[in-house]
This record gives structure tokens, C-alpha cells and sequence, in this order.
């Protein structure tokens, strides 16, 4: 606790910041359920990097079928049981942790990638860019993102990649208007004045000393998103609107196990509890940082 | 405050043109030929030609969308693909029980979120905010469709107590089928006074309806604790702790008034979300309701229905707002002079 009362009496952060990662790493050791979220995070990263390899049957986890050992409950062959194909369903969350992630990661790096400089853009310049940017960005937020998505997807064709697309189509505006805002505010901070007034150049100011210092939100809001990704990615699939048999997508194990879920239970519980585990760990971490960087909540 | 809802209304409806022209052009543009999606497989090529005049299909991109935008506010919203029924009807026969499980869960979510929330202050930091903390946080993460698949596991595999699938049982409609005064079944069963469809509902209701609240009711209990916390730390409620109120009067009385406009304010955004939400919940629990009709519309790319579901989906949202404005109006006077004089 004491980290947080300290830094209640000193309402300028960047002035005793010892540096996101240090930062961090105080954070964690105060607050177990962030630490825990970061062991689920770090549990899922391992399983991308190197679920193929670890998987107990890898070729079943791509999609080889094994029919005659279809619908077979968790044993010691098995550890989570085999879907109505015979494939095995720890290997298939395994191998499929891979394709979540990058979807995942690709989807906030694209939505970023559109949304930061046009929020810088829009927030240093004002003016009719601001205005025109900010009225495409509403009619965005006048819709849940997710609904956006999946109109995207009806009409694009179900697939992992068109949901990927769909979903930084409708993500994006979130970080413009994140970064916007924080454009705004520091643009009129005496050092960019000074900067200003000795002439250096926009592509130099907007970068280095603006966006640089408006950085922490957007990537508290990175971390959250990654996860609520993981999650509308695997809504889609489960509806049928994102990857498509024989991708070992989880929201499509959950849809594919669906039917038998009171005579086979294992086959859609353990993709969903891989879902959540994945929000859930990102959920805690983000949560856990928001609290420190909002001193409305600082105070306890 | 009638002319900050009619700006509201107003600017909304612009939103809306200009999201069914997207969506619109999406629908023409991306399944290369919408007749060939209408007339199925099978179609020979002048069925297609008939089918393509038949539904104006041959003319120019700016009169079909003209003729689609008269025909939204005439009432002809075009026929479903699927049901060949006209769109309006399929959503507007839907519609009671989508709300009905939407409100429920919504009730749940904001009664269950604040309580929480309020006894999560109670010691800040301690154990049972941190179980609290754990509990919100997991709601929001769940997979709507999974837990709606694990309480069906464990509801009616396991214990037998609850009915999985539909909003009634088959018998309702022989032993006490219900009156329509509304639409609303449910309520409808309740203010006839027909006891065994009403007990019956509720069962079926319980399910999706947990499903269903443990988004809002994550984001709420948060938000709650947040405000709750900056609120406590106010001169009033210090003052009130002097002159010696009782703890509970100060927290449920007091405190939790000032904390609650920014709980209104989430608990509209997730009503809008929990409109996505339902797609999944009403088809884990087959629930006859927009949400299923509108999953299956998407997969067979029924874009007559597509349209209507954007604008619905839009107009959720809009209502959502506005109903949080009013309430928050109707709690705080300084946002309701703000309204008054600022739009």
C-alpha cells in the first residue's frame, strides 16, 4: 500500500517514475490477483510459442481425425478427453493458442496502427481533421463493436481472417479517441510550446515528445483489448462466424462440442475455460495497472 | 430536457443514414449478386433475371437505396432471405422476448453489481474485496455462450432442476395456454394471472438470464467500488461519520446517491452490449428471440435482415443513452441544468 499513498501526495507521476517496468514489477508484488493474471498470461504465451511441440498428439491438434477413439472421457492417455472426431483436446488448445494469439495481437497492433496517428492528427492539428475524424469515429462508437464485427463477417464471408479484419475495422476508433484526447492535453504544455517556439518541426514534436508521454493509456487499453479479443474472436468462431472445421479455433471446439454437452461434457468445457482463463488473466493484469494510474482509485 | 433528447434523437438519426448507406452498399457490393444468394443453388440464369427485376436489383445503386430508405419509413423493411417473411414482422414477433430476457438480466446484473460493489468498500484491500474483485473481473471475462453451456451442465444435467432450452414448456399450451394482452409472455401470463405458464417462464428464465447478467454485472460492481471510493473520501460523508449516522444509512443512503450516476452510465453502454450478448445466450438456450433469428441471418448472408439488425442494433443504443440521461437527470440536478442549457 504504501507505493499508492505516496504517490496520492504527489499529483505529477512522471516526476518520481521510475519506469514502466520497474513500476510494474512493484505493482505485482503488492497485488496477487494481477501477479496471477500475469502467470495465466505468461501460461497462454507459452502455449503460442510452443503448443505444437508440447502437445501429446500434435497432428490431432491440426485436425488428423482418430475416429475410434471418439467422445472419450478425460483419462490418463487423454488428459481433457477426445472430441466426436477422436482428436485429443488438450493437443487441439494447445496448437490452437497460437492462431488466438496472433489474431489477438494482430487485431490491437492493426487497430493501433489506424487509430494512433489519426488520434495524433487529429488532436495536435484541431480543426476541420479533428472535426471529420471525430464524426467517423461516433458513428463507429454508436454501435457495439461486436455487433459491427459480425455484420463485417456475415457479409465478408465467415473466416479466421476476415474476423480479424472485422474486428480492428471496429476497434480502431477506441484508440484514436484515446490518443486524441491525450494529444490535447499535452499540446499545450510549456516544453512542446518551447519546442514549438524555437521551430522544430510537427513530425518531430508529435512523436518524440507528445505521443511518447501518451503512451500508458493506450497500452493499459492494449492489454485489456488483447483479451477481449481472444473472446470476440472466439464468439465469432462460435456462431459460425469466424474460423471455420477443421481450425482448431476454441470458440469453434465450444460450438462443435455443444450438442453432446449433457452426455460429453469435456468436449466444449475445457476450449471455453481456455477462453476465459486468456481474458481473464489479461482482465486482471489491465485492471490492476488502471488502478494505479487513476488517482480517483488510488486512494484506499 | 425535451430539447437535449430531441438533439440527441437527432443527431442519432444521422448516425443511423449513415450506417444502413454502408451497410447498404456493403450488402450490394461484397456477395457479388444478392440474387443468386435469394434464389439458392439451384436457380437457372433467368430465374435469376426474374429475380433480379422482381427485386429491383437491375437498377442504379442510388434509387435501390432511395427505394430502401422510403420503404423504412413506410413499414416495408424488405422480405428475410431465410423466412421469405417480411422483415419487420420476424424482428417485431421476436422482439417481446428479447426484451424480456434482456431487462431481466439487466435488473439482475444492476441489483446484483451494486450490492457487490457497495460491499466491496466496506474494507478496501482486504479479503472480501479482493473475492469481489475476482468475481467481477471473471464475469466480465466469461464467454457468454460457455457459461450459458456450463450452467445448462450443471442446472439440468447434474441437478435436474431447471429446464435447459425455450422460453416455455410444450405443455404450457395445452394445460394453460397464455392470453395476449402485450406480447410480453411473460408478463402477460403474470397480469392474467395464469400462475402455471408464469412459474413455468420463470424457470425457463433463470439460466439465460444469469448468462446473460454476468457482463453487466461485472462492469457495474466495478464501477460501483470506483465511485463509491472517491465519494467516501468527501467532506459530507466524513461529517456524517462525525455527528455519528449509522454506517449503513451513510453507505446505502448517503453516499451510494452521489456514487451512482457513473453506474447509470455503464449500465446503459452493457444494455446496448448485452443486445450482442443475447446472440449467443438465446441460441445456447433456445430462446425464441431477434437474437437467434439474427445469428442465422448472418450465416445465411440475409441482408434485408442484416440492415434491419443494424438499425436495431443502433437504435439499442441510442435508447440506452437516453434512458440513462433521463434517469441521471432525474438523480442529479446539476446535470439536469447542465442538459438544459448546454444542448
Amino acid at each position: 500500500m504504501s507505493i499508492l499513498t505516496t504517490s496520492t501526495k504527489l499529483p505529477d507521476f512522471a516526476s518520481m517514475d521510475p519506469g514502466p517496468f520497474r513500476r510494474m514489477l512493484r505493482v505485482l508484488g503488492k497485488d496477487r490477483l494481477a501477479l496471477f493474471g500475469v502467470i495465466l498470461i505468461i501460461l497462454v504465451l507459452v502455449a503460442a510459442a510452443l503448443g505444437q511441440w508440447i502437445a501429446p498428439y500434435p497432428e490431432e491438434g491440426f485436425g488428423v481425425t482418430n475416429v475410434p477413439n471418439r467422445n472419450l472421457a478425460p483419462s490418463f492417455e487423454h488428459l481433457l478427453g477426445t472430441d466426436q472426431l477422436g482428436r485429443d483436446i488438450l493437443s487441439r488448445i494447445l496448437v490452437g493458442a497460437r492462431p488466438a494469439m496472433t489474431v489477438a495481437l494482430g487485431v490491437v497492433a492493426l487497430a493501433a496502427v489506424i487509430g494512433i496517428p489519426l488520434g495524433a492528427i487529429a488532436g495536435y492539428r484541431g480543426g476541420w481533421i479533428d472535426n471529420l475524424l471525430m464524426r467517423v469515429t461516433e458513428i463507429f462508437q454508436a454501435f457495439p463493436p461486436l455487433l459491427l464485427a459480425m455484420i463485417m463477417v456475415a457479409l465478408l464471408g465467415p473466416s479466421l481472417q476476415n474476423a480479424g479484419i472485422a474486428l480492428a475495422i471496429s476497434w480502431w476508433p477506441w484508440y484514436s479517441r484515446l490518443v486524441r484526447a491525450e494529444v490535447r492535453t499535452l499540446r499545450e504544455r510549456s516544453y512542446v510550446e518551447a519546442a514549438r517556439s524555437i521551430g522544430v518541426s510537427a513530425w518531430i514534436i508529435v512523436p518524440r515528445h507528445i505521443l511518447r508521454n501518451s503512451l500508458t493509456p493506450v497500452l493499459v487499453q492494449a492489454t485489456v483489448d488483447i483479451g477481449t479479443v481472444v473472446l470476440a474472436a472466439g464468439s465469432l468462431a462460435f456462431i459460425g462466424l469466424g474460423a471455420q472445421p477443421p481450425e482448431p479455433d476454441w470458440g469453434l471446439m465450444i460450438a462443435e462440442g455443444r450438442g453432446v454437452i449433457f452426455t460429453h461434457w469435456w468436449i466444449s468445457t475445457f476450449p471455453g475455460l481456455a477462453i476465459f482463463v486468456t481474458v481473464l488473466g489479461f482482465n486482471l493484469l489491465g485492471d490492476s495497472i488502471r488502478d494505479i494510474l487513476d488517482p480517483r482509485q488510488v486512494k484506499r | 430536457m425535451w430539447r437535449f433528447i430531441a438533439s440527441r434523437i437527432g443527431s442519432a438519426l444521422l448516425v443511423l443514414l449513415v450506417l444502413t448507406l454502408v451497410v447498404f452498399i456493403f450488402t450490394r457490393v461484397i456477395p457479388s449478386d444478392p440474387a443468386v444468394v435469394y434464389a439458392g443453388p439451384k436457380a437457372t440464369p433467368d430465374m435469376l433475371e426474374r429475380i433480379r427485376s422482381e427485386l429491383g436489383f437491375d437498377r442504379p445503386l442510388p434509387i435501390q437505396y432511395f427505394d430502401y430508405l422510403k420503404g423504412l419509413v413506410t413499414g416495408d423493411w424488405g422480405n428475410s432471405l431465410s423466412t421469405r417473411r417480411p422483415v419487420l414482422m420476424e424482428f417485431a414477433t421476436r422482439l417481446p422476448a428479447t426484451l424480456e430476457l434482456l431487462f431481466a438480466a439487466i435488473a439482475f446484473g444492476l441489483v446484483a453489481g451494486v450490492i457487490l460493489g457497495v460491499l466491496a468498500v466496506r474494507r478496501p484491500g482486504k479479503l472480501l474485496d479482493g473475492c469481489i474483485r475476482f468475481l467481477a473481473i471473471g464475469g466480465i471475462s466469461m464467454p457468454a455462450f460457455w457459461l450459458g453451456l456450463l450452467l445448462q451442465v450443471l442446472f439440468v444435467g447434474g441437478l435436474g432442476t431447471l429446464p435447459a432450452t425455450g422460453q416455455f414448456s410444450k405443455e404450457v399450451d395445452y394445460v394453460a395456454p397464455i392470453d395476449s394482452v402485450t406480447g410480453f409472455a411473460l408478463f402477460d401470463a403474470f397480469i392474467t394471472g395464469n400462475w402455471v405458464a408464469w412459474s413455468d417462464g420463470l424457470a425457463h428464465l433463470i439460466l439465460p438470464m444469469l448468462t446473460l447478467a454476468a457482463y453487466p454485472m461485472g462492469l457495474i460492481a466495478r464501477m460501483t467500488r470506483a465511485s463509491m471510493l472517491e465519494v467516501q473520501s468527501q467532506d459530507y460523508i466524513f461529517t456524517a461519520n462525525a455527528y455519528g449516522l449509522r454506517d449503513r444509512l451513510i453507505k446505502w443512503r448517503l453516499a451510494l446517491k452521489n456514487a451512482i450516476p457513473p453506474t447509470l452510465t455503464v449500465t446503459g453502454l452493457s444494455a446496448a452490449y448485452a443486445l450482442t450478448g443475447t446472440f449467443f445466450v438465446e441460441v445456447v438456450f433456445n430462446w425464441p428471440g431477434i437474437g437467434q433469428f439474427a445469428a442465422n441471418a448472418m450465416l445465411a448472408v440475409d441482408y434485408p435482415s442484416i440492415l434491419a439488425i443494424t438499425i436495431l442494433g443502433a437504435a439499442a443504443y441510442l435508447v440506452a443513452n437516453l434512458i440513462v440521461d433521463i434517469l441521471q437527470a432525474r438523480i442529479d440536478p446539476r446535470i439536469r441544468e447542465a442538459q438544459g442549457a448546454g444542448s
